[in-house]
């Protein structure tokens, strides 16, 4: 059984409808990258895993989420708490939000330890700086009593990794844990991230915009578009023989330096507003396969091959997506 | 003026940066005494005409400083630009404006690049008012609409707001902006860094059917490894304020060790193909407090007490490819 399972997940936010019905699984020891453009739900649908829609006035209108057996969305908000931050963990996009400017850095990372596995300050400092050494903070002793100010914005993210995996997570959910950050260095923690997640066993989410980093990183894939999923396959069949129109261009878009110059095209027109959706597949009107029905009528997330795509096109003529691919 | 100096110095470099230095001061306070650092560090680089000659590095590098040097929109503390052969810096002010309209910059943020309150025409018409280039009302209507579709917006897009357009159709007004004047030259200080990727593919190809058509040549500033591959003819890699390499091709390997790890933490989009990147010891120094050698030294996997003493000179290791390296791999 999927440690965590997502089942028709609509969420609204006043009038507009961000997210609409989100389906998919995460297995125990999976990395599942979730891919889309700004807009296309991947923070939202995070945030809903982790209960924290009421914090932007959004709701749960449909669906459900399940987490080992427990259904989150009629989960109370004491018995909630008990399970954020302890068995399902956030790492979020920007290192220098998810700290105290005024707190040691080390009182931060132990008050995990001591909140949410009741352990006494020193074993709880051990711990802390034991998983510092884990995540190659260097001088992991001395950085425990710096300020957040005192490290550079790589070293603030590895901290944050490390108030993350404290509590001994099942599943970590990491927003674009390094579009803040430089290449060398983002590189450095999603290599860094990805060991530990592995070598632990973990589950992790795996929000990202960067298909270089899913293609390295994931062993499945959640394609979004427009708060609905186009496509979910395996890594291989992502890359390698992608269902979705969608899937397809976006692979394309990704600069390769063995790639004939003016080849670089990207998708015509642009992400739609989640004010203004299009009618039937979202994507339709910037796809070359769309077809009539493809703007009056929403297509199914369906068994294509060895994944699921909610496309029309690829459903009628099997085969045809992918042989453009 | 520009002219009659190309006339005198043929050369397949429309842009030549000689020992370009730029240098800031931090003044002292109550409990710090003033120190300096050099943000673009004696740079010397050609732009080869009618090429695009990428700068790569990572923030704090000296990048988008560079890109302001060249285009003069900050002064040097040391340093020539020479475009087309003239030296920038012994133009006279009403010359240097003239120049202006062949070198302009498309910007990161096409959000704060045009003015919320102007309407597409007017953030077009901009460039010929501070010009003085007066246009007749029939010649101006043509201009726009020629500018406009360059670009690949739909004439009636002129009327709008900046807010009414999505982000990749702010960066085409920027990039119609840049073109108004027809310039030779463009800076690209990283126009698809916010942007999504397929918008970001968009706006390459079209930089890239701009410069056939209108036989432009590029400085193009990014920190995205896998598109400076892509795009760019030649690629300058930075550091600290210096230029550690230049690769004469995209394809080249790097030899500098900055360089190599730099090329290879980008992660390659195809799963078959999975490596673990080269971790990078240690943290950029900061730029206050540069050791005497060579600033990457600390970290560096190949570094003698050589690399600690003396800094390397940027020699030529075959031709056109440049390394500042003691050991170069």
């Amino acid at each position: 059984m999927a440690l965590l399972s997502v089942t028709d997940l609509s969420v609204s936010i006043g009038r507009l409808k961000p997210l609409d019905g989100i389906s998919f699984d995460i297995g125990k020891g999976e990395i599942v990258g979730m891919v889309g453009e700004s807009g296309s739900g991947k923070s939202l649908t995070a945030m809903s895993v982790m209960g924290l829609l009421p914090l932007i006035g959004g709701k749960m209108t449909s669906g459900s989420i399940r987490f080992d057996g427990i259904d989150l969305a009629t989960l109370p908000e004491p018995r909630y708490r008990a399970l954020r931050g302890r068995r399902i963990a956030l790492i979020s996009q920007n290192p220098m939000t998810s700290l105290d400017p005024i707190i040691r850095i080390g009182a931060q990372i132990d008050q995990v330890g001591i909140l949410h596995l009741g352990l006494s300050d020193a074993a709880a400092k051990a711990r802390s700086i034991d998983i510092m050494r884990q995540l190659r903070i260097p001088e992991a002793a001395t950085v425990h009593g710096n300020y957040p100010h005192q490290l550079s914005g790589g070293m603030k993210q590895r901290v944050v990794i490390a108030m993350a995996l404290a509590a001994d997570p099942e599943l970590m959910i990491a927003d674009e844990p390094t579009t803040a950050l430089d290449v060398t260095i983002q590189a450095q923690i999603i290599q860094i991230v990805v060991d530990l997640v592995r070598e632990r066993g973990l589950s992790l989410m795996l929000i990202t915009h960067d298909m270089g980093v899913v293609a390295q990183a994931c062993d499945k894939v959640v394609v979004l578009y427009a708060g609905r999923v186009a496509e979910r396959n395996g890594i291989d069949a992502i890359f390698g023989e992608p269902q979705h129109p969608y899937t397809r261009e976006l692979i394309r878009c990704i600069p390769r330096h063995d790639q004939l110059r003016g080849s670089l095209t990207g998708i015509p027109g642009a992400v739609p507003s989640v004010m203004d959706y299009p009618s039937g597949c979202r994507f339709h009107p910037r796809c070359a396969d769309a077809l009539d029905i493809c703007a009056g009528a929403i297509p199914a997330l369906e068994q294509k091959a060895a994944g699921f795509a909610a496309c029309h096109a690829a459903i009628n003529a099997a085969g045809k997506v992918s042989a453009h691919g | 003026m520009a002219d009659e100096a190309q006339a005198q110095l043929p050369s397949d470099n429309l842009v030549a940066v000689r020992d370009l230095t730029r240098e800031y001061k931090s003044s002292g306070g109550l409990f710090s005494t003033a120190r300096s650092m050099r943000a673009v560090n004696k740079v010397s680089l050609d732009v080869p005409r009618g090429k695009v000659t990428g700068v790569v590095g990572e923030s704090g590098c000296g990048k988008s400083t560079l890109a302001r040097l060249v285009l003069r929109l900050i002064e040097p503390t040391a340093g020539r630009v020479l475009f087309n052969g003239a030296d920038l810096a012994s133009l006279a002010p009403a010359q240097l404006r003239k120049l202006r309209c062949s070198m302009q910059m498309v910007f990161q943020d096409p959000y704060s690049a045009i003015d919320p309150r102007y309407t597409i025409r007017r953030a077009l018409l901009e460039p010929f008012e501070v010009q003085g280039v007066a246009l007749g009302k029939g010649e101006q209507e043509d201009r726009l609409i020629a500018l406009i579709s360059k670009v690949g917006l739909s004439p009636r897009m002129i009327e709008s707001y900046p807010h009414q357009l999505s982000g990749g159709q702010k960066q085409r007004v920027g990039i119609a902006r840049a073109l108004a004047l027809s310039p030779s030259f463009l800076v690209l200080d990283e126009p698809t860094a916010s942007l999504d990727v397929s918008i970001q593919a968009q706006i390459i190809g079209l930089l890239e059917a701009l410069k056939q058509d209108l036989g432009l040549t590029y400085l193009f500033i990014s920190h995205d490894l896998s598109l400076v591959r892509y795009f760019c003819d030649r690629i300058v890699v930075m550091y600290l304020g210096r230029v550690v390499e230049i690769l004469p091709g995209a394809r080249a390997e790097a030899r500098h060790h900055y360089a190599r790890t730099l090329m290879d933490s980008h992660f390659v989009p195809d799963p078959k193909h999975r490596k673990a990147v080269t971790l990078l010891v240690g943290e950029i120094p900061s730029p206050f407090n540069l050791p005497p050698g060579c600033a990457f030294a600390e970290r560096c996997p190949a570094a003698s007490p050589l690399c600690q003493r003396e800094r390397p000179l940027l020699s030529e290791h075959a031709t056109g490819h440049l390394v500042a390296c003691h050991h170069p791999a």
